[in-house]
């Protein structure tokens, strides 16, 4: 292909990316609820724009900071607002999960959604879009739209399709996410009254260049850490997360943990507020530490898997907050690492234990027992999954748990690092005794009582893929390394302290 | 002083009050036997052609006619162009739903066709006795409409309820100008925005404000002025209601627009607080209230206050952002809450058999279009952003109030906004919920000709208005400059003292 092409593809590859979901969920609203047409449409979809999201890892210039393949139009004129996209280090890996992520949460809904697959699919779908929007946006009301609209299908989905209280968690975690985000929206309002701006560079130009009152600035830069810190969660904001979990369609739940609200603390608000975020960092590597240990030993004591997970998801999402807030090279590149880890490594484990509670109608942990001889494949598969989790050697997180505890250790202080590796041993116990509990040891009523099929072709097809990734990711982590630390620098002549005097402590 | 000819400054108000007459007179010559609907085509055709006209004035230099009493401008034009858009929409909804049995059609379309020349002569009146009469040619057109059922126990009572509390208002708003007049002398607006700096009676003025602040908070149903609001739309046509919650509505706050930043600005210090209380109590009120409802179309009047709230939150910015922000607001809004009048309009009919929450069961299983487009208007009047046009207009009027340095108000009202949706969504829900017992009630709402290129309109203009506002945006800030400009010494922005350093 010749250059200009090349060029015309990089210029339109981000609004391709991002309004191919849309354009998907307009068609499944027009399309009749016959047969599994939606289904193939949404999978269509959802793999079209993952191998779109692939482009950008294989075009994008490593040997460049800064960011790429920008889009950068007027949308509306008074007050400004621009349709502003771009990529770097830090957010190109995470779009392409989230390109990843979407045949996966697809596959899921297969035939776990049998009613009203219409408004699911395309609820799905603008879900995704907006997920996308989230990380692509650099401009901060753009971006807050986006934020804004992941909300709405979510909430409606956990409405229409929970399991049993539907509408009491969609509540809640409407209430929980939604609240937080008006400050934001205040603080990002206060901002382009004092700047007249509201593209990312220029705020943090003019944050940088101390001419905005400081003591505003603090309250600012706590609105942005509020509405994050609910979504990400950290603790004690984590109330929202296990009805969340145990109520949400599986495709969600792999989707909203996590994700959003660390990469929008990396860029958003250190990104913008370095000075007020190392003046909130120890208090958050606190919380984070105990989050972990919290979250750890609330799994340990679960009787139902989604709840677990759930907790489990807040131990993990923890630990990355302590590596984000550690303020270390090192530990902000394995907690971008660890984001991407984590979402393969749950995605797949929620795509397991959905199609468990397809064959066997009950997340009680309890109820099962001895599944590993009825189902070699499922069983094979989830082992694997959950050694990725716990971070064994070699495999899925043991990297991202490495720099992210290694960081700590060097530029926070030992003994945070210490009760953060209480946490992964901990880890490690809830995920191997789930594993032991539902698919070794004596067989249980439930699992002689029936006796489903074990994974279907297309299953399969959507599950080893990401078992291989795990294994790859967890040896060759350069491959992903390379292009985050293009990303994972300290924000422009900002930063008094030195990034890189790890370890004088 | 200009040579535009006087009649050119009122060209849509002409062409909608001979649109009017011809309707009333077809009306008496038909034979009793003949259909009706004809009359309601005739009176479109006469509002798009005011329409036109407003788009005409465009094109002549801003000023006024008939010795200074009304002036056609960029501001004008916007709120006409809007008003005539909401009637022509309303107008063609009206036409299908309308039983072809009904009394009186012809009245019907013509009382519409007057009240819009009320409202439009109401928001180019630069005189306040113009705009006294002209407040009463839509009130009194708008209290006919709303008790055009006779039939029913509902409709007359809301009439005489409106009735009975509009004129009040109204005297509230004439007290209001003879007091003003008693401190300056005039009732011409320029002249009072020139003699209030020198008046002696600083007292006087200041309670005529406040008295023509009660009527016209009144018209836009603001709290505490709100009461009549819920009442009057659950007695009135749905098409009625799509006409009255927005194009008056429209029309008295372009009125206040003029009243406070032309007439009055040097008052700022004096009505701001005012209003940033009666935005926090609609807002809150509005939301509070429409979240216990379980008929539509009360839920709906409780979101309209709740509306007027968010608007009345763009006063709090200074100078043109707060008048550009309230005007793309109304727009916006007039929009969606046409759009979803429109929607229950046909879903509920007109007998209204099926008006509470729970009768929208399943809506979009009974008619795809119908439910789709209720629930796309509800998610706009959430404000979800992309959606429609409800996003924009609350960013534009929050955006505006927070430069105005408000910014708690800014955070009352999006903690309104997040429980709004609550009761938004709960419609949306059960629209999309399929009916349990599907055959019992099969009803599928058929849209004719007329009705759906009402739907059609107010979709598109919804999605405009969301999606690629630029164009809107540009007229309503040319109608806010041409607004005279605040003296010098309040309309320093927040941020003028800022330079950029980096």
């Amino acid at each position: 292909m010749n250059a200009t092409g090349m060029d015309v593809i990089n210029n339109s590859i981000l609004t391709l990316i991002l309004l191919l979901p849309l354009a998907g969920a307009l068609v499944v609203m027009l399309v009749p609820e016959r047969g599994k047409l939606l289904n193939w449409i949404a999978l269509t979809t959802a793999l079209t724009t993952f191998v779109l999201t692939l482009h950008l890892p294989a075009h994008f210039d490593k040997t460049q900071s800064g960011f790429q393949f920008v889009v950068n139009r007027l949308w509306l004129e008074k007050p400004a607002i621009y349709y502003h996209l771009g990529v770097d280090g830090l957010s190109l890996w995470l779009v392409v999960l989230v390109g990843l992520l979407a045949p996966i949460g697809v596959v899921a809904s297969w035939n776990a959604i049998q009613s009203r697959r219409k408004i699911f699919y395309a609820l799905f779908l603008v879900q995704q879009t907006a997920m996308l929007g989230v990380f692509l946006s650099l401009d901060l009301m753009l971006y807050y739209g986006f934020w804004e609209l992941s909300l709405v299908p979510m909430a409606i989905l956990i409405a229409m399709y929970g399991r049993k209280n539907g509408p009491k968690a969609a509540l809640k975690f409407f209430l929980f996410t939604f609240i937080p985000s008006a400050p934001l929206l205040v603080a990002m309002l206060w901002l382009y009254a004092k700047t007249g701006s509201f593209d990312f560079a220029m705020v943090q130009m003019w944050i940088a260049s101390g001419a905005l009152p400081a003591g505003a600035l603090s309250w600012v830069a706590l609105a942005f850490l509020f509405a994050f810190a609910v979504k990400v969660p950290v603790f004690p904001l984590h109330g929202w997360v296990a009805d969340t979990f145990s109520e949400a369609p599986v495709a969600l739940a792999m989707v909203v943990a996590g994700k959003l609200g660390l990469y929008s603390m990396l860029r958003f608000h250190i990104g913008l507020f370095p000075a007020q975020a190392r003046a909130v960092a120890p208090i958050l590597i606190g919380l984070a530490v105990i989050g972990i240990l919290y979250g750890a030993c609330l799994a340990l004591v679960q009787r139902d898997f989604w709840r677990l997970m759930a907790f489990a998801a807040l131990s993990h999402l923890s630990l990355i907050t302590l590596g984000i807030y550690g303020l270390t090279l090192t530990g902000w590149e394995g907690a971008v690492y660890q984001i991407l880890n984590h979402g393969v490594v749950d995605g797949a484990l929620f795509l397991l234990l959905g199609l468990l509670y397809d064959r066997y109608a009950t997340s009680q942990i309890i109820a099962y027992g001895g599944l590993a001889t009825k189902l070699p494949r499922m069983a094979t598969l989830f082992v694997i999954a959950s050694l990725a989790m716990i971070g064994l050697p070699m495999i899925g997180g043991f990297i991202g748990e490495f720099m992210i505890l290694l960081g700590t250790f060097t530029g926070v202080s030992k003994g945070w690092a210490m009760a953060a590796t209480l946490g992964v041993i901990l880890g490690a116990a809830y995920m191997l005794w789930l594993v032991q509990r539902i698919f070794f040891g004596p067989e249980s009523e439930l699992a002689t009582s029936k006796s489903p099929e074990d994974l279907r072709r297309g299953q399969m097809a959507m599950l080893w893929p990401l078992a291989v990734l795990m294994v790859v990711m967890g040896v060759a982590p350069m491959m992903w390394l390379q292009t985050i630390q293009t990303g994972a620098h300290p924000p422009p002549q900002s930063m008094t302290i030195s990034y890189h005097v790890e370890g004088q402590r | 002083m200009n040579s535009v000819p006087d009649i050119f400054r009122i060209l849509p108000e002409v062409v909608l009050t001979l649109t009017g007459v011809a309707v009333m007179l077809l009306d008496a010559a038909l034979p009793p036997k003949c259909a009706r609907w004809p009359l309601g085509w005739v009176a479109a055709t006469g509002t798009t052609f005011a329409l036109w006209a407003s788009i005409f004035q465009l094109s002549l230099p801003t000023g006024t006619g008939f010795s200074g009493t009304i002036e056609s401008s960029a501001f004008t034009v916007f709120f006409h162009v809007l008003i005539c858009g909401i009637v022509l929409v309303t107008l063609l909804l009206s036409l299908d739903t309308l039983p072809e049995d009904s009394h009186h059609q012809g009245e019907f379309y013509a009382l519409i066709v007057f009240g819009a020349v009320g409202m439009c002569l109401l928001t180019g009146a630069v005189e306040l006795l113009l705009v006294f009469i002209a407040l009463e040619i839509s009130s009194i057109a708008t209290y006919i409409l709303v008790g055009y059922r006779k039939q029913t126990v509902r409709g007359p009572e809301a009439a005489i309820k409106y009735f009975l509390l509009g004129s009040f208002a109204t005297g509230f708003l004439l007290y209001g100008i003879a007091l003003i007049f008693g401190a300056t002398g005039t009732t011409q607006i320029y002249e009072i925005a020139r003699a209030v700096p020198t008046a002696q009676n600083h007292a006087l003025i200041v309670t005529g404000l406040g008295l023509m602040l009660v009527g016209i908070l009144f018209k836009v149903s603001a709290a505490p002025f709100h009461v009549w609001t819920p009442d009057v739309y659950e007695g009135a046509p749905t098409p009625v209601v799509a006409l009255i919650s927005t194009a008056p509505k429209a029309a008295a706050f372009a009125l206040l627009l003029r009243v406070l930043y032309e007439m009055l600005p040097t008052l700022r210090p004096v009505w701001s607080p005012l209003l940033w209380v009666v935005a926090v109590l609609s807002m809150t009120v509005g939301n509070l209230a429409a979240l216990r409802q379980t008929n539509v179309k009360r839920m709906l009047a409780y979101s309209s206050i709740a509306h007027a709230g968010y608007l009345l939150a763009a006063f709090a910015g200074l100078d043109s952002s707060g008048i550009l922000a309230a005007s793309f607001y109304i727009a916006a809004y007039a929009a969606m809450n046409v759009g979803i009048f429109a929607v229950i309009t046909l879903a509920s009919g007109y007998d209204e058999k099926r008006r509470k929450i729970e009768d929208f069961r399943g809506l979009i299983y009974r008619s795809p279009l119908l439910g789709g487009l209720l629930i796309f208007f509800l998610l706009s009047l959430v404000g979800v952003p992309f959606v429609g046009s409800g996003f924009v207009g609350k960013f534009i009027s929050f955006s505006a109030a927070m430069s105005g340095g408000a910014i708690w108000l800014v955070i009352i009202g999006l903690l309104n906004s997040g429980l709004a949706a609550a009761y938004y969504l709960r419609l949306a829900l059960v629209a999309a919920q399929r009916p349990e017992n599907a055959s019992a009630e099969a009803h599928a709402p058929q849209a004719g000709v007329a009705v759906s290129a009402a739907l059609l309109m107010a979709a598109a203009a919804t999605l405009v208005l969301g999606i690629v506002p630029n164009s809107v945006l540009r007229a309503a800030e040319n109608g806010a400059h041409t607004l005279q400009t605040p003296p010098a010494e309040i309309s320093v922005p927040m941020n003028a003292d800022v330079t950029p350093q980096p």
